[in-house]
């Protein structure tokens, strides 16, 4: 047995380090390792409530909404707010432009460019990925970064900025919209609805969004040259994407984007069928990470770092549902919500490098079109916000998808105090360590199995179709 | 003469990425196309470039061993020293050496060291409260000149370590400030009194801010989403923070006061901590503590006082609403 160890592993947010050991060419075992700890929820402690919506966002710098988005929810469940209909859409709007800018980020900027490596230079695809994707000069990118750029500028009217807006409080959002601004937004829409399905499918949102079965997929993209998808697709049935990284297939969605008559994607747990999401059955295990203490339910958790633990290989706790690691992101989301392409996927060969990147790009084609009516939906000169008063003890939950998948924000408030601020992000789910039972996160399993070694390039597909965001991670 | 190209390497230490999410947000083609007519050459960056693992660990200790100029050095994040000084809450992944230890050495080595953002600078938001980790700026902790690198400490270019500061940076201070220093048009004149670049640093957030008129006549906000000024008790200290954010604006047309939030003033040192709740302007006997930087405080409550003994009911009846409820009035004899 060889031990490699993989770091510093770039092209995903912030700072990773993978330990493999390595038989025979292929991965025996895994860790996961989140080498940066900032200590945010020891920060929080002692600070007034609604300091939390200033720090939160300082999570992430790619994540930035999400984070603010799951502050402002735990805040509103403590003060029992709820948000008017304009400050519901403006709020998910700004959700929306981020978690799709990131899928988009993703696909371009951390994901395609290890195609373009020298070590496949014999496939076929291989001139056509490189002038593509190669990292800071291939031609998506050129064409992919303005795109983003002008998309990203929702965020200017809608937030301030990004990242890192104030714009969204607890009661909806603080930056009212005029009517000329709704136009302008739409017409932000648009542009981006033309630039993705120009370059990435050749093909209108819709088409793709309603495409339902692996064989149609397949269908599809033999009609004609599909995009940047569909080269995709073509590099990920040549070196059999389907059958890499094959994860734990237990997904969890805390559900998103709440609508006046509930959440338009819903939320729940898949392990070969739906079941309900009991929040209450959530606890993070310290077992492996430089931590103190005992497994708990966030709301009641403890974040003590003890670099000195002798198990301990990572800053990262791991959570668990009822005792078990789940997958969560926008394969998770997509499988939970039933679409039938996703549950086909993962019915086929399980959570998957091609499903999981199948899923993000595909949760871009059915977003778009509720941003647009979305726009529509707002009612200039009818309230943003909401006012009210912040108990002097409460306690609060606040659970939005990111980009990435679940994140969860546990807030106690005692003498008008914030008392305990617990945060678990999508990664810290998907890079989670072992647990108390020795059972690895989902990451640490989805390696095992996977060529490693000297050219070769699996193990960083595995890991980057995970998008990972490891400042998010240990926080 | 050096007809080398000149190199950028850029690392992330104790942040959230957020000054790259920014930096990208110019539109990474105009970047990659203005940084390559400026001859700079991105070596390696850990959210851009194709070298992972032992290969960019072998570029990095190239750059720290002199093997490999380094011209650019860009570190985004706060610097952590903790725990007990070892510096081991941030270990480079794959080095087994923390993060501090490699920005020492490469600085050592590079031509300029550019603070990427606030965190970079003083330490940031990651120093508040009683900063478990131990951050601090790359040389300032907080206020104080020091932090990592020491107060004395001056690159191979002369210069000291140039506070892109922000939370995050603007795409645009960072990029124009290495284009500067690339075409030799950025001396130690350029650098403010906490080593901030001018060209964004000598002007005030409240400089262009679409408040004006609200702040004239200190028609005031009293909650999120209400249009009016947020200085007098929204916690806004957009008239004492230095930044051109309302003169250039963010993502499009944005900013923090345009956004419908205070500016809390996240390019200065030690702004996590302001003493009282970010959404709250701290008062004494009724009157903002915080007043505008070079006005003195006696003349400022007879103009406040006056200003609003003045305020047109337009102004004020729209300083408390989130929409205009009474538009400015169209004058039948034209103007004059």
């Amino acid at each position: 047995m060889t031990r490699i160890i993989v770091g510093p592993f770039n092209r995903v947010e912030g700072d990773l380090e993978v330990t493999l050991d390595v038989e025979e060419g292929v991965v025996t075992a895994a860790r996961a390792g989140s080498p940066l700890y900032r200590g945010f929820e020891q920060i929080l402690h002692g600070k007034h409530p609604l300091d939390a919506l200033m720090f939160a966002p300082r999570v992430c710098g790619i994540c930035s909404v999400s984070q603010s988005l799951a502050a402002a929810r735990a805040l509103a469940d403590a003060m029992g707010l709820a948000a008017p209909a304009n400050g519901r859409i403006a709020s998910n709007l700004a959700h929306a432009v981020e978690n799709l800018a990131d899928h988009f980020t993703h696909f371009h900027l951390f994901f395609m460019p290890d195609f373009a490596r020298a070590e496949y230079a014999t496939r076929p695809w291989h001139a056509r990925a490189a002038a593509r994707f190669k990292a800071l000069q291939g031609s998506a990118m050129a064409e992919a970064m303005p795109a983003r750029t002008a998309f990203l500028t929702m965020l200017g009217t809608l937030a301030g900025k990004w990242p890192h807006t104030l714009s969204l409080q607890p009661g909806g959002s603080a930056r009212a919209l005029e009517a000329s601004e709704k136009i302008r937004l739409h017409a932000l829409l648009r542009d981006f609805r033309r630039h993705v399905e120009t370059t990435l499918f050749n093909d209108t949102l819709e088409t793709v969004a309603a495409l339902d079965s692996v064989a149609a997929l397949s269908r599809w993209t033999a009609e004609k040259p599909r995009g940047d998808f569909g080269l995709f697709l073509e590099i990920a049935d040549d070196l059999a994407l389907d059958t890499l990284g094959r994860g734990i297939d237990r997904f969890m969605s805390y559900g998103n984007y709440p609508q006046a008559d509930g959440l338009l994607l819903p939320r729940g747990v898949w392990q070969g069928g739906l079941r309900a999401l009991d929040e209450k059955a959530i606890a993070e295990d310290l077992s492996h990470a430089w931590m103190a203490g005992e497994t708990r339910h966030p709301a009641c958790g403890v974040t003590q770092p003890d670099d000195a633990k002798a198990d301990g290989y990572t800053w990262c706790k791991a959570p668990r549902l009822a005792g078990l690691a789940v997958e969560t992101g926008a394969l998770a989301r997509q499988v939970v919500a039933g679409h039938p392409l996703a549950r086909d996927l993962i019915g086929k060969g399980g959570g998957s490098v091609k499903a999981r990147v199948v899923a993000r790009l595909l949760e871009i084609t059915l977003i778009l079109p509720h941003m647009e009516q979305w726009v529509r939906q707002i009612v200039p000169g009818e309230p943003f916000c909401t006012q009210g008063e912040l108990p002097d003890k409460a306690s609060g939950v606040g659970l939005v998808e990111a980009a990435r998948g679940s994140l969860g924000h546990w807030l106690s408030v005692a003498d008008g105090r914030i008392a305990n601020y617990q945060i678990i992000s999508p990664t810290t789910w998907n890079f989670s360590p072992r647990d108390g039972a020795g059972v690895p996160g989902p990451l640490e399993q989805a390696l095992v199995g996977t060529p490693a070694g000297e050219g070769q390039v699996a193990v960083q597909h595995v890991v980057r179709s995970f998008d990972p965001c490891m400042v998010c991670t240990v926080h | 003469m050096d007809t080398r190209t000149p190199n950028l390497v850029w690392l992330q230490s104790g942040g959230c990425g957020g000054c790259t999410m920014s930096l990208l947000c110019s539109g990474a083609n105009r970047l990659f196309d203005q940084l390559g007519d400026a001859g700079i050459r991105v070596l390696w960056h850990p959210t851009l470039s194709e070298q992972s693992g032992a290969e960019a660990r072998a570029l990095l200790e190239d750059c720290a061993e002199g093997r490999v100029p380094l011209d650019f050095l860009c570190i985004e994040g706060a610097l952590l020293r903790g725990p007990n000084g070892s510096g081991r809450f941030h270990i480079l992944s794959g080095s087994g050496k923390p993060m501090t230890e490699w920005v020492a050495r490469l600085a050592a080595r590079a031509r300029h060291v550019l603070a990427i953002g606030s965190c970079a600078a003083w330490g940031g938001v990651v120093a508040a409260s009683e900063n478990p980790t131990q951050a601090c700026g790359l040389q300032y902790d907080g206020e104080i000149p020091g932090g990592l690198l020491g107060a004395g400490w001056k690159g191979q270019g002369g210069l000291p370590v140039i506070n892109v500061a922000g939370c995050p940076s603007h795409p645009d201070w960072i990029s124009e400030t290495l284009l500067a220093l690339a075409q030799g048009q950025f001396t130690a004149q350029d650098l403010d009194a906490l080593k901030r670049p001018r060209f964004f640093a000598d002007h005030l957030v409240h400089h262009g801010c679409a408040r004006n008129e609200f702040y004239e006549f200190k028609a005031s906000a009293h909650k999120p989403s209400d249009l009016g000024c947020l200085m007098e008790n929204l916690g806004c200290k957009g008239t004492q923070a230095h930044a051109d954010c309302n003169l250039r604006p963010w993502n499009g047309n944005g900013s923090c006061t345009r956004g419908g939030f205070a500016c809390i003033s996240c390019t200065e040192p030690g702004f996590e901590e302001p003493g009282h709740p970010f959404h709250e302007t701290p008062k004494l006997a009724g009157i903002p503590i915080g007043l505008p930087t070079d006005m003195p405080k006696a003349w400022f409550v007879a103009l406040a006082a006056l200003s609003k003994s003045a305020t047109p009911k337009r102004v004020r009846d729209n300083a408390v609403a989130d929409h205009q409820v009474v538009v400015p009035a169209v004058k039948k004899t034209g103007l004059k």
